[in-house]
């Protein structure tokens, strides 16, 4: 007997999604716990404003990236543009000049067009993410390189620096991360391009023989991360009142490992940006918990490190078990 | 007794697709495995081969119990199985697929005997009167030629018992031929054969016995000789089925109206040369051909997945371009595409998602998304194509065979094509469903639409189509009256000329 497709599907996708988040939540619980059993300080809202403060760039990099994985591809140019951003947006800053939105959207703007031309390479030049974005980190390093001279672009105004500051007690990087959060959740969830993204990944051939312009889908998806990747990189610059052309070395890495910690398949075609926060603040919490229990910062590499393969192993195979 | 399950169970969350099947398999005997998709048949000889754990019951392997962990354990067991999602390895050649995993030996320690590979898999392939490229990559074969390696790889495992999943889904006349003398020479050694399909004539044609299941439950088993077609119909679907009598009857034809698709002079590489023709509105055209003989990719070339390098394409009279698949759907070209695992779905999407994926512009114009419409629009094909799913937010890849093929097709006419490309729209589909699609093919051509149909089958060309073209190596050789054409003209026009 054909069960019509009734009422129970309505709630079976978001039960789903959940419970495929449910190790990383349970990991964050733990974690959690554990840190605030052992330094009481973990609990104290100033620890707790330090570590969105800390998370916030990881996390804007993560969502945007997060948008080129499900394509089934990568970005691996992500900490390149944000010193290139940084520091274009910091060659606009300077005290009195332009009005915030000047630097602001520029450093945005560096970031897409950076993005943007990983799409085209991608898409029409079909070079494998992986090369074009390696070629990319390399270039978009050198133009930052030689915009600044090789020096920190300093002396930059207060309009811009108040972006790595408070709002009502709240970081703003912080209220950055949420806004681009909650912006590409609701992009994924109800535009046709976001359905896109997932079909593209999911099955790129099939994708295209149902009509979806797969170029143009690749593309959006690239270009978005740049710039988010500007914007992060504009937030840095404010964070340290300079542009530094040699910042956001290796800053591609967490971003990708947070995404896949959340659930979302380098295989493209799964996940979301609700894991990818999830992950986010996973490596978040611990790193700032290895800080408070005076941890030293070579042991936290190799904590780190295990705690990256061990949450994905965990996770494959709990999913395998769901499978059989 | 070589091979049987007592009493198994299997759920898979929610869903139970097995409740307490026995099932025995006696040596030299072909025994049908009979069902509407989703029944669990593919479940049941999964268990069998090892591929799934039985929540309860036992396999036993010739009586005695055991616990198979894997396609190796089977296969140590004497087990091969022929499985119905075919699982290629498209960067490696023929004979190397053929062969996966148990090339022979060479000389030195680690390495493969490439002239036996080869030699042992012309021979395979020779059993089965297939004429393949050994040496081609498997990513160039069509669904047929991959189902005929796939055939192929189990018959070299020397097996005691061999299951075959619908094996003959995508193949024509003189594979299907080929291969039951294949089942033959088996059976005469004492091999063991569960056979799956949803051909009528086929199951009344190899098994010995009939073992029929539905909604997970064994219905009955019985000597072939005990049940006839319209007996077996009613013990799968539980009724008395109306519908599937249409499947003998010819389509009423109606007066066709002017060209909605001219093709002249198309050509393609090695695939297809100078191919012209023209489908009128309200017409259904068949194409009938042997494996490779390149329907499929004249089909591809109007869809826009493989362009045609030369020769025009006229639609409503304008000559048109067609790149890529968007293309042709803006001309209102839809095309449900024979290989649903490569060009069909998007596995890990929802079953609704699925349906949806292109009609989205009709559905929701404008960039958002509205998912009342979507899943109205999804509910309502999957109710009329009868697709069986744990809610319609499952996985598309965990739907049965059958079911995933009416997925693919769902989504194609939703799009509401006027011009319908057809590439073997009934592979693997029940019986029932079989006669909607048929039923289905009818309506669209009374609508005023333009079809092209391809299939292996032959009854459904003759039965379906106003006429019917023959291709062979790539050209277009005959165009046939289906009313008084017989299968045997049709099959004389499309063998291969061998050149001396
Ligand atoms: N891995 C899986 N996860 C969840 N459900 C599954 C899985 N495999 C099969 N099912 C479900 O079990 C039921 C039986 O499926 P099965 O593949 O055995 O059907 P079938 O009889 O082979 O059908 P068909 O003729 O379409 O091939 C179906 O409802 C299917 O959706
Ligand atoms: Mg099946």
């Amino acid at each position: 007997m054909p069960c019509p497709l009734g009422k129970r599907n309505r709630l079976n996708p978001g039960f789903r999604a959940w419970g495929s988040r449910m190790g990383v939540v349970l990991a964050l619980l733990a974690t959690g716990l554990a840190l605030a059993c052992l330094c009481p300080q973990f609990l104290s809202v100033a620890n707790l404003t330090n570590v969105v403060r800390q998370v916030a760039i990881n996390g804007i990099l993560a969502v945007g990236v997060t948008l080129v994985l499900l394509t089934g591809g990568v970005d691996l140019s992500l900490g390149s543009v944000v010193a290139l951003s940084g520091v274009v947006a910091a060659h606009l800053a300077h005290p009195g000049e332009y009005p915030l939105a000047v630097p602001v959207l520029a450093g945005v703007l560096a970031g897409a067009a950076c993005g943007g031309l990983n799409g085209l390479v991608v898409t029409r030049g079909r070079v494998p993410p992986f090369i074009a974005t390696l070629g990319m980190m390399t270039a978009a390093r050198g133009v930052a390189l030689v915009l600044s001279g090789g020096r920190p672009v300093s002396n930059m105004g207060p309009a811009l620096t108040r972006l790595a500051g408070d709002w009502a007690r709240v970081p703003v990087p912080a209220l950055v991360l949420a806004a681009v959060a909650l912006g590409a959740a609701w992009m994924l969830r109800n535009t046709r391009q976001g359905r896109y993204l997932y079909a593209v990944g999911g099955n790129e051939q099939a994708a295209r023989a149902a009509g979806i312009g797969v170029r143009g889908v690749k593309f959006l998806a690239y270009a978005l991360c740049g710039a988010l990747a500007g914007l992060a990189g504009v937030v840095l610059a404010a964070r340290i009142t300079t542009g530094q052309p040699n910042a956001g070395v290796a800053y591609e890495l967490d971003p990708i490992a947070a995404v896949v910690i959340g659930g979302t398949s380098l295989a493209g075609g799964v996940g979301g940006v609700g894991g990818t926060l999830l992950g986010v603040l996973l490596m978040g919490v611990i790193g700032n918990g290895l800080d408070l229990l005076n941890v030293s910062s070579y042991y936290q590499q190799i904590v780190k490190g295990l705690i990256i393969v061990g949450a994905v192993w965990f996770d494959r195979q709990r999913r395998s078990v769901e499978r059989e | 007794m070589i091979l049987a399950a007592k009493e198994v169970s299997k759920a898979f969350g929610g869903a139970q697709a097995l409740r307490g099947v026995s099932f025995e398999l006696a040596a030299g005997e072909v025994h049908a495995l009979m069902g509407e998709n989703g029944a669990g048949k593919s479940t049941l000889v999964k268990i069998l081969a090892g591929l799934h754990a039985p929540d309860a019951g036992e396999v036993l392997v010739r009586g005695r119990p055991v616990r198979l962990r894997g396609p190796h354990e089977a296969l140590r067991n004497g087990i091969a199985m022929i499985h119905q999602e075919l699982m290629p390895v498209p960067g490696l050649s023929v004979a190397e697929n053929l062969l996966l995993g148990r090339e022979p030996r060479g000389r030195l320690p680690g390495t493969v005997d490439r002239r036996a590979l080869r030699r042992e898999a012309v021979r395979l392939l020779g059993l089965l009167d297939a004429d393949l490229p050994v040496d081609a990559p498997m990513g160039t074969l069509s669904v047929a030629g991959m189902q005929t390696v796939e055939i192929a790889r189990a018959l070299g495992a020397a097996a005691a018992a061999v299951i075959m999943d619908e094996p003959t889904a995508a193949l024509s006349g003189r594979e299907v031929a080929a291969l039951f003398r294949v089942i033959a020479a088996l059976k005469a050694r004492g091999v063991g054969i569960i056979y799956i399909t949803h051909k009528m004539d086929e199951v009344f044609r190899v098994a010995d016995r009939i073992t029929v299941l539905r909604d997970g439950c064994l219905v009955r088993t019985a000597p072939a000789g005990e049940l006839d077609e319209s007996r077996l119909i009613a013990l799968m679907v539980g009724r008395e089925l109306s519908g599937w009598r249409h499947l003998a009857t010819q389509r009423p034809r109606a007066d066709a109206g002017e060209p909605l698709l001219v093709v002249r002079g198309l050509s393609r590489g090695g695939a297809f040369r100078d191919v012209s023709f023209e489908i009128r509105r309200g017409e259904v055209v068949g194409l009938a051909g042997l494996m490779g003989a390149g329907r499929s990719e004249v089909a591809a070339a109007l869809f826009g997945l493989a362009p045609a390098e030369a020769g025009e394409i006229r639609v409503r009279g304008a000559a048109v371009r067609v790149r890529r698949p968007s293309d042709a759907m803006r001309l209102g070209i839809g095309m449900v595409t024979e290989d649903r695992r490569g060009y069909g779905l998007v596995p890990q999407m929802a079953v609704w998602q699925n349906i949806t994926l292109a009609a989205l512009p009709q559905l929701c114009p404008g960039p958002l998304l509205r998912r009342t419409a979507e899943r109205a629009a999804a509910g309502e094909a999957a109710a009329r194509y009868g697709i069986k799913a744990d809610g319609a937010g499952q996985a598309v890849r965990l739907l049965s065979g059958g079911n995933q093929q009416k997925v693919v097709i769902a989504r194609t006419l939703l799009a509401q094509p006027e011009i319908v490309i057809l590439d073997e729209p009934t592979r693997g589909i029940d019986i029932g469903a079989k006669a909607e699609v048929h039923a289905l093919i009818a309506a669209l051509a009374a609508q005023g639409r333009a079809v092209l149909l391809i299939s292996s089958e032959m009854p459904e060309l003759l039965r379906l189509s106003d006429r019917l073209l023959v291709m062979r190596q790539g050209g277009l050789v005959a165009e046939l009256d289906p009313l008084t054409v017989t299968q045997e003209e049709v099959l004389s026009y499309a063998m291969p000329v061998r050149k001396a």
